[in-house]
């Protein structure tokens, strides 16, 4: 009787872990990445076949972000892990892979997807670097996600590791994939098509996020808020930055939507530039709530400064 | 004969053919076809030097060094025996240079950073003096990927007195059961400032309880193993840690022989309340042996330490913001029952602290401490603090700090302390 009703217990136990086992086997792809941007392009390439969770908001300057134990939580679940790379994430991601206790996760393991290898990056310093210059990165700059070209090169990216570990949804995501490419030529060509008669516009920008979004538009970014990389505004820097502006008529200020106005404001004052708060990322403000509409959304929010400061 | 003639006529055809050809070519043919042919002969003359130079090179080698080299030869991978330093039984002549020729090879050098830590200090403490001004740490950190299966992690202390080996551990993130395993040295996971280095402290010492019940600077530092395991659940991040060590941290523990280990436990609780807040709580335990009963290194007293902690920290940061403001509150109880010849001591102490950040660069805080001694329960240390810190940059730092002290045995203490940070080399994750 005690045995039978063991045997029964055994039974039951192992029948709820298959049953537990096989539903997770059939579950969404976990994926996680640290910014909105590679959530967006995954969530174009997987579908409703993964899970995408971002660590970073669109709001938030990703080099700041604190490494908080409920990311752990996500990591430890996650079947990929997409990050921008060149070391926009050192001061955070690091411990969190660490204590994630995810195999999968691990620098250089399968589910470890560092995006920036094959993308166009620019601003590689040359030669001797020091932090004399500012937080440089020294790997390039990261904020290359701006270039619908290596958005493209992303998504492949992407859907090889997708397709790497869901063989059988192959067909989906390379369809998906597909159409994610058509689309953001579609609109690549809808976009530069607007730009074009704005090229060469001189702008200032308060950070170097904008370097792969300037080229690939053919804007003109001349100076920035602030004096170094990662180095707050100084009353010298600002003084001059003004002169310049004046000299070379630019009346454009880009602002990310986590930097302080108040400097942007005063140069925006004393030069009678357009102060925008223009979101480098997915999420940075409301309405760019996927890759198409922060592109849509910043374009739209240079191309009316432009008209109405008469900038170009 | 008919052999002989062959070849001849042949010859003959040829010439006849060419110069037939040639009367009928233009002169900048001829030019090029010269060119051409200069151009061969110039490519075989440079090959031959250059077979020439390495038969030279690898005969030079096979024999006795001439006294004379070509100059044409590669720099030499070899460095010479500094001048004046030749004898002494040292080695003599050209040395290897292992490395030289590959910088690629440096790829796989772990990051390395060295934190800098200079206190002043100005005022009056009779109990606890410090020097007027102290290069008090300076913390090498090397840290690098073992192999697919572990991390390593070395912070060595450079003090007045000699280096310490502050920590240094390997690290198992991905053990199967979802275990973190660390082996070697490391500080415990004793509450919050136990588990903290000097530069991330946002005060330039360390609370009244720390130094009294758990240590002092060097806390629960010691070697052993940690596992920590997280406990799933729906509703929190939950982490359960469990270390045991050899049983010798600074004044805490005492061990005089294999069987007398310390161990540490640890139970961290986290929430999100907000994106913005948080709140992290904790309770922590550790027993091992104290020094009390130890005469000519025998432990004859056996006498035990228990310290039982919680921990709570309130922190907030708006995302907007977050570079600009933040918030992060703290508290610490530690009660401690220390086994002594005239009976068990059981002091109890605890500080409450508040750092805000009220622009990019500036941090204002306050700390409040009370803490009984670990080894006399009657003596109470009162002290308050207020601190301003500034950051020039995301690598330095500068911290005043004004310190008063109500000591059980001595006069209070009024103190003024300067703090300089600053840290080169690799680019440290910030801990949370």
């Amino acid at each position: 009787m005690y045995s039978l009703r063991n045997k029964i217990c055994l039974a039951s136990f192992i029948a709820v872990f298959t049953v537990s086992l096989s539903v997770h086997a059939q579950g969404k792809l976990n994926v996680v990445t640290t910014t909105e941007d590679l959530a967006a392009i995954a969530r174009e390439v997987g579908g409703d076949h993964i899970t995408v969770e971002s660590i970073a908001k669109g709001y938030q300057d990703p080099h700041f972000v604190e490494a908080k134990p409920s990311f752990i939580l996500r990591l430890q679940k996650a079947n990929l892990l997409i990050l921008v790379g060149r070391d926009l994430e050192i001061g955070w991601l690091p411990p969190l892979i660490q204590q994630s206790r995810n195999s999968k996760v691990q620098v250089g393991a399968d589910g470890y997807l560092d995006a920036s290898l094959q993308a166009r990056i620019l601003e590689i310093p040359q030669g001797q670097i020091t932090r004399a210059e500012g937080d440089v990165h020294p790997l390039g700059n990261p904020h290359y996600w701006l270039d619908p070209e290596n958005a493209k090169i992303i998504g492949r990216e992407i859907f090889d590791r997708l397709a790497r570990f869901r063989p059988d949804d192959r067909p989906y995501f390379e369809s998906r994939l597909n159409d994610f490419l058509n689309r953001l030529n579609d609109a690549e060509r809808r976009w530069v098509g607007m730009m074009a008669p704005y090229k060469g516009t001189k702008m200032v920008t308060y950070h170097r996020s904008f370097p792969n979004f300037a080229e690939r538009f053919g804007l003109d970014i001349v100076g920035y808020v602030e004096p170094k990389p990662g180095i707050p505004p100084t009353p010298q820097h600002t003084l001059d930055l003004i002169n310049e502006m004046k000299k070379a008529n630019v009346k454009l200020v880009l602002v990310e939507p986590y930097f302080d106005l108040k400097t942007p404001n005063s140069i925006g004052r004393a030069t009678g530039a357009e102060v925008l708060v223009m979101p480098p990322s997915v999420g940075g403000v409301k309405e760019a709530s996927d890759y198409f509409k922060l592109f849509d959304y910043d374009l739209n929010l240079l191309i009316n400064a432009i008209k109405k400061t008469g900038a170009n | 004969m008919k052999l002989h003639t062959l070849p001849l006529l042949l010859v003959f055809v040829i010439t006849l053919v060419s110069e037939g050809y040639a009367q009928t070519s233009t002169v900048a043919e001829i030019d090029a076809l010269r060119a051409q042919i200069d151009a061969l002969k110039a490519d075989y003359d440079q090959r031959l030097q250059a077979l020439e130079r390495r038969f030279a090179a690898l005969q030079s080698q096979a024999q006795p060094a001439p006294a004379t080299q070509t100059p044409t030869a590669a720099p030499p991978q070899t460095a010479e025996v500094p001048a004046g330093a030749q004898g002494a039984g040292g080695p003599t002549g050209p040395l290897p240079v292992y490395g030289g020729a590959a910088a690629g090879s440096k790829i796989f050098n772990p990051d390395i950073a060295v934190i800098g830590d200079f206190l002043g200090a100005a005022g009056s403490n009779k109990v606890n003096p410090e020097p007027a001004l102290t290069m008090h740490e300076s913390e090498a950190a090397f840290q690098a990927i073992v192999d697919p299966y572990a991390r390593a992690d070395f912070f060595f202390s450079f003090g007045e007195q000699g280096v310490t080996l502050e920590e240094g551990y390997l690290t198992f993130p991905a053990v199967p059961g979802g275990l973190l395993v660390r082996a070697g040295k490391m500080r415990a996971a004793f509450g919050k400032v136990n588990t903290l280095h000097n530069h991330v402290l946002p005060w330039t010492d360390r609370p009244l309880v720390t130094r009294n019940l758990v240590g002092g600077e060097d806390g629960i530092d010691d070697a052993g193993f940690s596992v920590a395991r997280l406990i799933p659940n729906p509703w929190i991040f939950l982490e359960a840690t469990g270390q045991v060590f050899r049983g010798d941290s600074s004044d805490v523990f005492r061990s005089t022989k294999r069987g007398d280990l310390s161990y540490v436990g640890h139970l961290r609780g986290y929430q999100d309340i907000t994106e913005s807040t948080n709140i992290d709580l904790g309770i922590s335990y550790a027993r091992g042996h104290n020094a009390s009963g130890i005469v000519d290194d025998r432990d004859l007293g056996q006498f035990r330490t228990t310290l039982y902690g919680t921990d709570a920290t309130v922190r907030w940061r708006p995302l907007r913001r977050s570079i600009y403001h933040s918030f992060v509150g703290r508290s610490e109880f530690v009660w401690s029952r220390r086994g002594q010849p005239n009976g068990i001591q059981s002091a109890l102490g605890y500080y409450f602290s508040g750092d805000y950040q009220f622009a990019r660069r500036w941090f204002a805080g306050i700390r409040y401490d009370r803490s009984k001694r670990a080894d006399d329960a009657l003596l109470t240390d009162k002290g308050q603090s207020a601190v301003l810190t500034y950051w020039p940059s995301e690598f330095s730092q500068l911290r005043g700090q004004y310190r008063r002290t109500q000591y059980a045995n001595g006069p209070t203490a009024n103190e003024f302390l300067m703090q300089l940070q600053f840290s080169i080399g690799a680019h440290g994750a910030h801990p949370f």
